[in-house]
């Protein structure tokens, strides 16, 4: 008898992804799917849907889904949560989402400790609006509205989110990966697995940043933004678990 | 019967407190009863007053201009108030806090020196319930009993060591308006 | 018990389970209130980060089928526009409290019927409506509590409780009389986990060509059949020549008024609006042609007057007299500014 070894996860719809060539989103959705059919909580997890490239994600994820107004997505999902104490539930936020008109939620939400999971995909720029400047764009980095590369006298400089939320004694498990290569898109998926498991086990707010590519408004080719975000991206937003509460 | 009263003197004095156990007191003994704290533009000035409407029948507004009654705990109060009270209405005052005469002769007055029966019980803070005593014995709007009883309902649970000293200034209060003389301006 | 407690117990009693505030006087005795009273009937309180974390926490416990209220003072609720708006665009039942007080801006802490256009005109973004109830006793905001919460569930949309500071801070005996309401469909649409079922997805956003334009046709069915939930109390309507229309605590100040008159010897009666939205027009649409003039009395600068213009349709004067950023008439101002026959416009 044949065996399937590489199949579409339960999780997610027979839909193809409509996101741009060279994108993250579709590897993202399809880790936080594999993670939810391991661990066998599809039918208890509620997502949620934010403001951005992400917004229709409920096309693509089979499992029930909340849109969620700009920044207020970890608000929702405490809402959600604080209903559905058996249920699993994530954020899954743009850096605009979570790093400019919803850090407040965010922070709150882990000085809480909020057991819910916060997915922060950072691509350093927004996306669905055309490329302006996210807080999380670089230095130097030419945006829409950085037409001139991010000057921090004006533009003031990039937020590192994970070192951020480190500091607050209710974020519980706190870890940056990338997309960058095979190797950290499999550390990308522990690292989910951990942060579900951190609110499975009822043990505090968790968050994974994920350092995603966005070539269409970076302007550069699939390739080339690989090679970007080895030299521009990690070298400024190290990877890392930054708090944990699982054994090394 | 329709008794419109404020209560009025400095914050601190336990004036809303005052306000408060009236209106429990009242809806306990089954009257219309409606009260409301300083608002609007009478919030100023570190004065507190409680404007409150006992009636047997529904009560319509419970903003009124001329109250039938005004409890004046000091001075500035006095003035803010004594030209409010209807004519030949109750004003009760604190003496041990107001030393100017009253201006009105129509007015039906009850002199009470608070402050000082207050603290011949061992606590200033009391003048509250010692005027309150007071006023409840000469007009009988609510009985004196009721007042005494309600006390635990109103007092939060962490001054219930006083609920006692509360009850005994309330007496103090009523004993002392009986021993007045009721003549054209003294009830 | 002061109305905002009044408030709190009601919503408990309606079975709410879900609270989220953010301090703001003249509101604070409500939240106070709720952190108390959900610790011991195991319910939820969250002091939110801010009155759009409130908000959108109510939006993901409503989502979730909880039933769920916020709420707030004029300054916070303009802040919660947001998420009412997206409430709405997703049919999430939930009731929103507005203890309102002086603006704009800041203003003040004093009580204000400041707030009407913003509450009956939807408030927030998009092209919609909210129920908005206006009560004028601490007994009544009680009562509305519970028709608030009934209503919400049954039309999926959110209720807006429009007080004031003196509503709030005044204190009345209140009785809890949890009225027996029809019977409410079970909420299928619920995020509860997609067990047994095909996922259930909350959302406002219909970007295909036509699709929204046809959802906010469905929606304003929605508001027609909505609009069957006037309620009003009207006083010596049968043989007025004169009408005062005021709501909330001002409706109660113009009863003293009316009384007043009516000793004088005026035949003057009184519509009290207790839902704001739907606007009860009906009433003054049958009494408007033997009505010499309506007075409409309100705590701003003149916003429910205008509803009653377009129910009068020209038929008859209005006059209006308001105090505005705080002010409180006295039943006698009011008394006086009827006797005298004219409002400030």
């Amino acid at each position: 008898m044949e065996k399937a070894i590489f199949k579409r996860p339960e999780s997610l719809y027979e839909t193809p992804f409509h996101y741009c060539p060279g994108c993250g989103h579709g590897i993202i959705h399809r880790l936080i799917a594999e993670v939810i059919d391991e661990f066998g909580i599809r039918e208890r997890t509620i997502g949620t849907a934010p403001v951005g490239c992400a917004v229709l994600n409920y096309d693509y994820f089979n499992f029930d889904v909340c849109e969620c107004a700009h920044g207020r997505t970890p608000a929702v999902a405490t809402g959600i949560k604080r209903v559905r104490p058996k249920s699993v539930v994530f954020s899954y936020q743009g850096d605009g989402d979570l790093a400019a008109i919803g850090i407040a939620e965010i922070i709150h939400t882990a000085l809480r400790s909020e057991r819910i999971t916060a997915i922060f995909v950072n691509n350093c720029v927004y996306g669905m609006t055309g490329g302006q400047m996210a807080p999380t764009t670089l230095l130097n980095q030419k945006t829409q509205t950085t037409p001139f590369g991010r000057d921090p006298k004006k533009a003031g400089f990039p937020l590192r989110v994970c070192e951020l939320l480190a500091t607050l004694d209710g974020a519980t498990y706190i870890a940056r990966t990338a997309l960058n290569n095979p190797k950290n898109v499999l550390k990308t998926r522990e690292s989910i697995k951990k942060a579900f498991l951190t609110q499975i086990e009822d043990v505090g707010f968790s968050l994974v940043e994920i350092l995603s590519p966005c070539p269409v408004n970076w302007k550069l080719s699939p390739v080339d933004s690989i090679k970007w975000m080895k030299e521009r991206m990690i070298p400024y937003f190290p990877l890392g678990e930054f708090k944990t509460p699982f054994a090394k | 019967m329709t008794e419109r009263v404020i209560v009025a003197g400095f914050g601190g004095q336990g004036i809303v407190f005052m306000g408060h156990l009236l209106c429990y007191v009242a809806m306990m003994e089954g009257k219309e009863v409606c009260g409301i704290p300083s608002y609007g533009a009478e919030m100023r000035g570190g004065t507190a007053n409680f404007a409150l409407t006992i009636s047997s029948c529904e009560i319509a507004s419970p903003v009124f201009s001329n109250p039938d009654t005004a409890i004046i705990m000091n001075q500035p109060s006095l003035d803010k108030f004594e030209e409010r009270i209807i004519q030949n209405g109750l004003l009760v005052i604190n003496t041990s806090l107001i030393s100017r005469e009253i201006i009105r002769s129509d007015l039906k007055i009850l002199r009470v020196p608070a402050t000082e029966i207050a603290s011949q019980i061992g606590n200033l803070k009391v003048a509250n319930m010692v005027i309150l005593g007071a006023y409840v014995n000469k007009t009988r709007v609510v009985a004196l009993e009721t007042v005494v009883e309600s006390l635990p309902s109103i007092l939060p649970e962490h001054l219930y060591k006083f609920l006692s000293l509360n009850s005994c200034a309330l007496r103090e209060g009523a004993r002392y308006a009986t021993r007045l003389t009721t003549d054209n301006h003294q009830l | 018990m002061k109305g905002n407690e009044a408030i709190g117990e009601a919503a408990i009693r309606a079975g709410c389970r879900y609270y989220f505030g953010y301090p703001i006087t003249p509101q604070n005795e409500l939240t106070a209130y709720m952190s108390k009273r959900m610790e011991e009937v195991g319910g939820v309180f969250i002091q939110a980060e801010s009155e759009l974390a409130a908000i959108n926490m109510v939006y993901g416990a409503s989502a979730a089928g909880g039933r769920a209220m916020t709420s707030s003072s004029s300054p916070g609720i303009s802040l919660k526009q947001e998420g009412i708006s997206y409430m709405v665009g997703a049919e999430l039942p939930g009731v929103v409290v507005n203890i309102c007080r002086g603006g704009p801006g800041l203003g003040n802490i004093a009580p204000s019927q400041s707030d009407y256009f913003q509450a009956t005109r939807g408030g927030g973004h998009g092209d919609y409506y909210t129920i908005v109830l206006s009560p004028s006793s601490v007994q009544e905001s009680a009562d509305l509590v519970f028709l608030a919460f009934y209503l919400a569930d049954k039309y999926r949309n959110p209720v807006i409780i429009l007080g004031d500071g003196f509503l709030g801070q005044m204190l009345e005996p209140v009785e809890f009389k949890n009225p027996a309401f029809g019977r409410l469909p079970r909420k299928r649409w619920a995020l509860t986990g997609a067990k047994e079922r095909p996922p259930n997805v909350i959302r406002s956003l219909y970007l295909k060509e036509g699709v929204l334009e046809k959802r906010n046709w469905e929606l304003s069915k929605k508001y027609e059949r909505m609009k069957k939930e006037v309620r009003y109390e009207g006083i010596y309507l049968d043989d007025a020549e004169f009408i005062v229309v005021a709501y909330g605590i001002c409706a109660r100040i113009s009863k003293a008024s009316v009384l007043l008159l009516r000793a004088h010897g005026l035949k003057v009666g009184l519509i009290r609006p207790i839902t704001l939205w739907p606007f009860p027009s009906g009433v003054i649409k049958e009494v408007r042609d033997k009505i010499k003039r309506f007075f409409v009395i309100e705590m701003n600068l003149g916003q429910m007057v205008e509803d009653v213009k377009l129910a009068v349709e020209g038929r008859t004067s209005v006059s209006f007299y308001g105090r505005p950023g705080g002010g409180v008439p006295t039943p006698e101002e009011i008394y006086k500014v009827i006797k005298d026959g004219k409002g400030y416009f």
